[in-house]
C-alpha cells in the first residue's frame, strides 16, 4: 500500500462513517464559519424543524459581505449608510446568532472582519482541522494544513444541526512549485499562473496540495493567497503541509492551543505532511522563477497573461464575448490600458503583508488623476496593525481611500462597486462579468501591480517600482 | 422535497462555456434572507438592459423558451461561488435540470439537495442537444438515462445516495440525524 497524503490523513481522521456504494461518508467538521449572506435560510430551516445548533462552540460567526466600509458601529448608524436589503440582512444575522446562542463578531467588534481573514488571525484555523463555510473561498484555510472547503446553505443547515456533512471523497491533485520568485512577482502571480496552466476547471473533483521546493520560501499569508483561489481552478480545496512557519504563525494566537495542549497539538500536526510515497491522482508543475507579474484580460481567472505579454486570440465564441465585454483587442498589450478604479482588499489580498506591499509602491507618490483607489483591510485587527505602522497615512497622502474591513468591492454587495463600463484593477479573486458591479470590467492582479496601476493611471508592470 | 422520477420537457439552449454563478444570479441579489423570488433575477445582467427592459435576443426572452424546464449549457456550468441561490434561482424561474459535459462541484452538490438535476452527458449527445434547441427530451432518474426524441438514449452519472433521495423526496439531514450515536462517539473519541 502506498503512503498517504496530507489530504488523506485529515480526511480519515474525520470520518464518522465511511462511504460505501450506497451512501457518502459522514465527515465531522471541527470549525464552521458563518456570515450574513449564506446563513439566513439555514437558520430558517433550523427554526422550522425545531433543531438547535449542535456545537455553538465550534461555530465562528461574523459579518463581512454586506457590511459597509465606512465607519459604523451601531445599527442606528448602519441604517443611515446601508442599503435597506443589506441592513435587513445584518439585522437578521444579529437576531439569528442571539436566538441560537452564537457569539457574533458583529458591528463594532474588535475581532470582526472577512471570515477567511479572522479565523487564521484568531488561531481558530489549525493544521488537521476540517473547516467549512458557506463561501467558496474557504479553501484559504488550507494554508495552515486544514481541510477547508466551501458549502451551500443546505449544508450550512446540516452542519449547524449535526456538525457533520455527507461527502464523497474527492481525488487528489499535487501542484508542484519549483524555483525562486523574481522581485516584483508575488503569491498572487503564482496562483494566477497555476490557474492559467490548469484551466478554471482543471481541479474539478480534486483536492489540491501545493508542494515542492518553493513552499518553504512562502509565508503563511502568501500561502493563504494561493489556497484562496484553488476554487478558481475548479478545486474545492487547496492545502499546504504544516511546517515550522505554520507553528510560528499560530503560536500565541488567542484560539491556538496553549501550554501542554500546544505540545500535544504540535506532535499531531508534525505527523500530517504527506508521506514520501504518497500517490496523487493528478499532478502539475510550475517553475515560479519564470513567472512574471500576471494580469487577467478576460472574464474568468484562467484568461490570464504576464503583464508584458499580449492578449491572445482564439476563435471560440466565449473568448470573443469576453474580449467584447472587456473592450479589449486580441494581439494588443494589456499594459498601458487606462484604469478607472483600483481595489486593494478581499480575502485574497487584504492582509498586513499585502497592505505593506501596496504601501511601498504608494509611498511618496500620487494616485493618477481620475483614478479612484480604495484600500480595504481584511479585518479590524489588520486595520489596527496597519494604523500602528502608519500605512493609512501613506495611502491617504497618495490620494487613496482607507476603509473599514469587509469584502467590499470584491463582489459589490455593500455599496462599494465599480460603475458600469469602468475598468478596475483589483486584488480580488473573480473577474466574472458584473462581479464588481453591473457592467464592471475587472483585471485581477497582485497588490503590487494594482498599486503601480493606480500611480500610473494605466495597467502597469510593478517591477519598475521595485528598487 | 417532492419525489422526482422523470422530467419530460423541451430544452432551452445557452451555448456558452463556463457559465459562472455570478451570471446565474449576481451578488447584489443575494441580499435576501429568504429563498423564494430569485427567479425574477436569474441571468439578470444578460436578460435585462440598464432600464430593466428585456433584451430581445437573449434566449430566455424568446417566446420558444417559455415553459421549458431543461437548460442545455456549455462546458463547466456553475463554476464560481458556493451560493445556493444559483439553483434556487433556476428552480424559481421554472427550470428543473441543466445539461452540460461538466458541472462545477459545489453547484452540483447544491443543485441535488434542492431537487434540481445537474446532468453530465457525453460530448456527442451534448453537441446534438446544442444543435437542436427546443427538442422534447426525457430525463429518467431511476435508470439515470436521457432519452432523445428519436428514441436514442444516453446514460448520465448520478451519485447513488442523491439518486435515492431524489426518487424518494428525502432530505439528507435525516440520514445524518439517524447516525447521531456515531457522531456522539466520534466527538467522544476525537475531542
Amino acid at each position: 500500500m502506498s503512503g498517504r497524503s496530507l489530504f488523506d490523513k485529515v480526511w480519515e481522521q474525520h470520518v464518522v462513517l465511511p462511504e460505501n456504494a450506497d451512501t457518502p461518508a459522514i465527515l465531522y467538521i471541527d470549525l464552521h464559519l458563518i456570515h450574513e449572506v449564506t446563513s439566513p435560510q439555514a437558520f430558517d430551516l433550523l427554526r422550522a424543524n425545531g433543531i438547535k445548533v449542535r456545537r455553538p462552540d465550534l461555530t465562528l460567526s461574523t459579518m463581512d459581505h454586506s457590511t459597509p466600509t465606512v465607519p459604523v458601529s451601531t445599527l442606528k448608524e448602519l441604517k443611515i449608510v446601508a442599503e435597506p436589503e443589506a441592513f435587513n440582512q445584518i439585522v437578521q444575522m444579529e437576531k439569528n446568532c442571539a436566538e441560537f446562542g452564537l457569539k457574533l463578531r458583529g458591528l463594532g467588534n474588535p475581532e470582526r472582519g472577512i471570515v477567511h481573514v479572522i479565523a487564521p488571525e484568531l488561531g481558530a484555523t489549525q493544521p488537521g482541522k476540517t473547516i467549512v463555510c458557506g463561501d467558496s473561498h474557504t479553501s484559504t484555510h488550507g494554508a495552515l494544513g486544514a481541510l477547508a472547503f466551501g458549502i451551500g446553505t443546505t449544508e450550512v443547515y446540516h452542519v449547524l444541526a449535526t456538525q457533520c456533512l455527507l461527502q464523497r471523497k474527492p481525488k487528489t491533485f499535487s501542484v508542484n512549485l519549483d524555483g525562486q520568485l523574481q522581485p516584483g512577482v508575488t503569491a498572487k502571480d503564482i496562483i494566477l499562473g497555476i490557474i492559467g496552466e490548469i484551466g478554471i476547471n482543471g481541479g474539478t473533483g480534486h483536492a489540491i496540495e501545493y508542494r515542492g521546493e518553493t513552499v518553504k520560501q512562502l509565508s503563511i499569508e502568501e500561502r493563504m493567497t494561493i489556497c484562496n483561489m484553488a476554487i478558481e481552478g475548479g478545486a474545492r480545496t487547496g492545502m499546504f503541509a504544516p511546517d515550522d512557519a505554520t507553528y510560528e504563525y499560530l503560536d500565541g494566537r488567542s484560539q491556538a492551543p496553549q501550554g501542554d495542549a500546544w505540545d500535544h497539538a504540535l506532535k499531531r500536526w508534525r505527523a500530517l505532511p504527506s508521506d514520501d510515497d504518497a500517490q496523487f491522482d493528478k499532478e502539475a508543475t510550475l517553475d515560479v522563477s519564470k513567472l512574471r507579474p500576471m494580469v487577467t484580460f478576460g472574464t474568468n481567472p484562467g484568461m490570464v497573461i504576464p503583464i508584458d505579454g499580449t492578449i491572445p486570440s482564439a476563435s471560440d465564441k466565449g473568448f470573443s464575448k469576453a474580449l467584447d465585454y472587456m473592450q479589449l483587442e486580441a494581439g494588443k498589450p494589456l499594459a498601458g490600458t487606462p484604469v478607472d478604479i483600483v481595489f486593494i482588499g478581499s480575502c485574497t489580498n487584504s492582509r498586513l503583508s499585502d497592505l505593506r506591499a501596496a504601501a511601498n509602491v504608494f509611498s511618496g507618490r500620487k494616485v493618477a488623476e481620475g483614478v479612484r483607489a480604495l484600500v480595504v483591510p481584511g479585518s479590524a485587527q489588520i486595520k489596527r496593525e496597519a494604523e500602528a505602522e502608519g500605512l493609512p497615512e501613506i495611502f491617504k497622502a497618495a490620494g487613496a481611500e482607507w476603509r473599514e474591513p469587509g469584502c467590499s468591492m470584491c463582489l459589490a454587495m455593500n455599496g462599494d462597486f465599480v460603475p458600469e463600463g469602468k475598468l478596475s484593477v483589483s486584488t480580488s479573486n473573480r473577474n466574472f462579468e458584473g462581479r464588481q458591479g453591473k457592467g464592471a470590467r475587472t483585471i485581477l492582479a497582485s497588490p503590487l501591480t494594482a498599486a503601480a496601476s493606480a500611480i500610473n493611471g494605466v495597467v502597469s508592470d510593478p517591477r519598475t517600482f521595485i528598487s | 422535497m417532492e419525489p422526482i422520477n422523470k422530467i419530460i420537457s423541451r430544452t432551452v439552449v445557452l451555448p456558452l462555456d463556463d457559465v459562472d454563478t455570478d451570471q446565474i444570479i449576481p451578488a447584489r441579489f443575494l441580499r435576501t434572507i429568504v429563498r423564494a423570488g430569485l427567479g425574477e433575477n436569474l441571468f439578470a445582467d444578460w436578460r435585462y438592459d440598464q432600464d430593466g427592459t428585456e433584451i430581445a435576443d437573449f434566449v430566455l426572452n424568446k417566446p420558444e423558451a417559455s415553459g421549458a424546464e431543461i437548460l442545455v449549457a456549455g462546458r463547466n456550468f456553475g463554476c464560481g461561488s458556493s451560493r445556493e441561490h444559483a439553483p434556487w434561482a433556476l428552480l424559481d424561474y421554472g427550470f428543473r435540470a441543466v445539461i452540460s459535459t461538466e458541472i462545477a462541484d459545489i453547484f452540483r452538490s447544491n443543485a441535488l439537495k434542492n431537487g434540481f438535476l445537474p446532468i453530465v452527458v457525453d460530448s456527442k449527445t451534448h453537441n446534438w442537444l446544442l444543435a437542436n434547441p427546443g427538442v422534447k427530451i426525457s430525463l429518467d432518474i431511476e435508470s439515470s438515462t436521457l432519452i432523445l426524441p428519436d428514441g436514442h438514449s444516453a446514460s448520465f452519472p448520478l451519485e447513488s445516495f442523491s439518486q435515492y433521495c431524489l426518487l424518494n423526496g428525502i432530505d439528507e439531514l435525516g440520514f445524518l440525524m439517524d447516525n447521531s450515536a456515531a457522531i456522539d462517539a466520534h466527538e467522544e473519541q476525537a475531542h
